[in-house]
């Protein structure tokens, strides 16, 4: 079918108050009004979506990619990529694991990711499934008694179309940035938290256990809303599909935390960087943001990026409320090929906000990175404080590290405190490590950890065990 | 081949500079030898590449751990097979605190060798005797490797590793250097422990101080590259109170 034919019939069916044809599972590349149109019904959605939807979508045609970022990569066609393709990976994936990549399944079993899992990760659809259904379900229940709601987006949409109204789009507006407003026009799916006044959710929350997380595509969406004094913690699960082309993956991330609300939001990306000669990976731009609305509110966004070919965000925080709290720590990692740009942005506007910014930049390979961040005191942050604390560390000659920061303060009585350094791996380091047993790839990866330590110690714990393993599978190759 | 270190002709050269011209050597268990010498003779040379150094090349000769060829293995191969060097620069791991780097080690070992790993509550038990011996404070094992140590806390900690890893054979480079009298005395405690007919110990030293506290079996003199004279601990006594230049003409 050709764009043309297509955007005839969606006008067609637009006529007939939006008959689509439910059973096609991808539309043609390219992206006007009639996909987003299509995209919309297909998902039945309200007409204020649409209307939000396409809002989005004018303004995106009338805004340019970005060229500011550090990383550069050829031009992206917008309209040679498909914007609904969910089923796509398991109809036009493999069939069984004997046909996937066994470089692929070598680095799940080293992950210790479970038999099953690798199989959805690789897009294998599981029939023999384990027990997901009933764990699921237990675990509704439990979140169901105290109160949380933890749905997908469009579920979310047509249960609590009032509560996601509200919120959506208002940390990170629809025309924020490019990929934001892209995404805002084409989002497929995400989650969607809301913890009710003084409720602590009572288990962590994660994208693993949503079975519908499965296919959300490139383009999620994602939204948490905690009340006076809640708390969540929210776990985004590493996924590694690999494909030979590269691939757009363009995210939001938006969380509201009201007075003395508490979110935590954890992330081990692990998206695919490419082969060592950086063909196919991921361009990873995503659009994180929240805003401490309420006095004495806290985000703390920790990351560990060791995927993508490409990465681009800045997961930030809006301190609105006065003795608010917003928090970044982060750990990237890069090799081969691969080009970082993040950091995150703490922008303090009420009285006595605090931030801590800790970013850990690994830099191995050919590859680049940069941090980048911004720490604005506004002209009502009186007796804010930030510090920050960015450190690189090189393995071999062949890799670069940078960092930006940017400062802007407003408030004389706010403080802000910079630290950077960067270091190397030295061979002294490595000898001394073997010398007492370790092989190299161990020695490496016991400093790495070293380094990452102030980062790892913020993470729940098996996040943080399977970061480490990440790390020392990211790095391999990097020694000697 | 014996038990033991044996050295034989061994040769080493650091680009184009050739640093061991020759070494001859033999530490059985249950013996202490100390390797004395001038500064730029190559002791700590020897010491790094009988560890396998990548830093230098052998040209020629022999090392052997036990009638193992030791100059075949990886670093950690040679560690996980008995050999141990103290070093003279222990080097700063950030964020790993001594306790785990420690236990990670030794695991390796001895997982190379075949053992079973060693469980955190046998470590632990392992650790704390181990320290206990040689005065540390507790709060030793949760800081991490080296950083923020002094001088001499970094080479009680040198000793400290020693006696987890029970070597056959450990080379101790300049583990005097930096020590006040009773971190010496501590030291030469820890090392003397290991003097029950299992171990092989070649001490690399620049004072005789050290060898009152721990007294050698045989004392080499060092120069040029090679032991150029070997002796009696009477001959450090000799080193000190007449100085290196006495022995050269014996070399000629």
């Amino acid at each position: 079918m050709t764009t043309a034919t297509i955007e005839e019939h969606l006008a067609k069916g637009y006529e007939h108050g939006w008959v689509v044809d439910i059973d096609a599972d991808q539309l043609p590349p390219g992206l006007d009004e009639g996909t987003v149109r299509w995209i919309s019904a297909r998902k039945g959605e309200p007409e204020w979506l649409l209307e939000w939807r396409l809002k989005a979508l004018r303004a995106w045609q009338t805004m340019e990619p970005p060229t500011w970022q550090r990383p550069t990569h050829p031009p992206i066609d917008f309209q040679a990529i498909s914007y609904f393709s969910a089923p796509k990976t398991q109809k036009d994936g493999p069939k069984s694991l004997d046909e996937v990549d066994p470089k692929l399944l070598a680095t799940y079993e080293k992950l210790g990711v479970p038999l099953h899992e690798r199989a959805a990760l690789v897009g294998i659809a599981v029939d023999a499934v384990f027990d997901s259904v009933s764990v699921a379900t237990t675990f509704r229940e439990e979140l169901k008694k105290a109160g949380v709601i933890f749905l997908s987006l469009s579920e979310a949409v047509k249960e609590h179309p009032e509560l996601v109204r509200r919120h959506l789009g208002s940390v990170v507006p629809i025309t924020d940035n490019y990929y934001a407003a892209l995404n805002s026009a084409v989002f497929s799916d995400g989650s969607f938290v809301y913890v009710p006044k003084g409720v602590r959710c009572p288990m962590e929350l994660s994208t693993y256990f949503r079975i519908n997380a499965k296919n959300t595509g490139q383009f999620e969406r994602t939204l948490i809303v905690v009340e006076d004094g809640a708390y969540v913690s929210y776990l985004e699960g590493c996924t590694a599909p690999m494909r030979d082309e590269s691939q757009l993956h363009a995210a939001v991330v938006e969380l509201v935390a009201e007075g003395n609300g508490e979110i935590k939001y954890s992330t081990v990306q692990n998206w695919y960087p490419g082969d060592e000669e950086g063909r196919g990976g991921i361009y990873n731009f995503v659009t994180k943001r929240g805003i401490c609305k309420g006095r004495g509110s806290r985000i703390s966004w920790t990351q560990v990026e060791t995927g993508s070919a490409i990465t681009w965000k800045y997961p930030s925080v809006i301190l609105k409320g006065d003795d608010s709290v917003g928090e970044f720590y982060s750990v990237a990692v890069t090799n081969n090929l691969q080009q970082a740009d993040t950091g995150t942005k703490m922008i303090h506007l009420g009285r006595n906000t605090r931030s801590t910014i800790v970013s850990k930049g690994i830099s191995a390979g050919r590859s680049d990175q940069a941090y980048r961040g911004l720490v604005r005191m506004g002209k009502g942050a009186a007796g804010a404080r930030n510090f920050t604390q960015c450190d690189s560390l090189l393995l071999g000659a062949r890799c670069g590290a940078h960092t930006f920061p940017y400062i802007e303060v407003k408030n004389p009585t706010a403080t802000v405190e910079h630290e950077a350094t960067t270091s190397k791996v030295s061979d002294e380091q490595v000898f001394y490590l073997r010398q007492r047993g370790l092989s190299a790839e161990d020695a490496v990866n016991l400093i790495v950890n070293g380094f990452c330590k102030e980062v790892f110690k913020q993470l729940p714990m098996e996040f943080a065990v399977e970061a480490q393993k990440l790390l020392a599978v990211s790095l391999e190759g990097s020694v000697g | 081949m014996g038990v033991g270190l044996e050295i034989r002709g061994l040769r080493a050269r650091h680009g184009e500079r050739e640093i061991l011209q020759g070494v001859d050597l033999e530490v059985r268990p249950g013996e202490v030898h100390a390797i004395m010498g001038p500064n730029g003779a190559g002791k700590s040379t020897l010491g790094k590449v009988l560890a396998g150094s990548e830093e230098y090349e052998v040209t020629g000769g022999s090392a052997t751990l036990d009638g193992q060829d030791l100059l075949a293995l990886e670093a950690e191969e040679r560690a996980a097979r008995g050999l141990f060097l103290g070093f003279q620069y222990p080097v700063e791991i950030p964020g790993v605190s001594n306790a785990y780097f420690l236990r990670t080690a030794l695991n390796a070992q001895r997982k190379a060798r075949g053992e079973p790993e060693l469980g955190a509550g046998a470590f632990i038990k392992m650790l704390k005797e181990k320290m206990a011996r040689l005065d540390m404070d507790p709060t030793f094992k949760d800081r991490f490797v080296n950083v923020g140590f002094s001088g001499g806390e970094k080479k009680r900690n040198e000793i400290l590793q020693l006696l987890m890893f029970n070597p056959r054979v450990a080379v101790l480079d300049e583990t005097d250097s930096g020590l006040d009298i009773d971190a010496l005395r501590v030291v030469a405690r820890g090392v003397n422990s290991l003097r029950d007919g299992e171990h092989g110990i070649l001490v690399i030293t620049h004072y005789q101080r050290l060898l009152d506290y721990i007294v050698p079996d045989v004392v080499h003199v060092f120069m040029d590259g090679r032991i150029v004279r070997s002796g009696p601990k009477e001959l450090a006594l000799e080193l000190e109170d007449k100085g290196y230049a006495s022995v050269r003409p014996a070399v000629a």
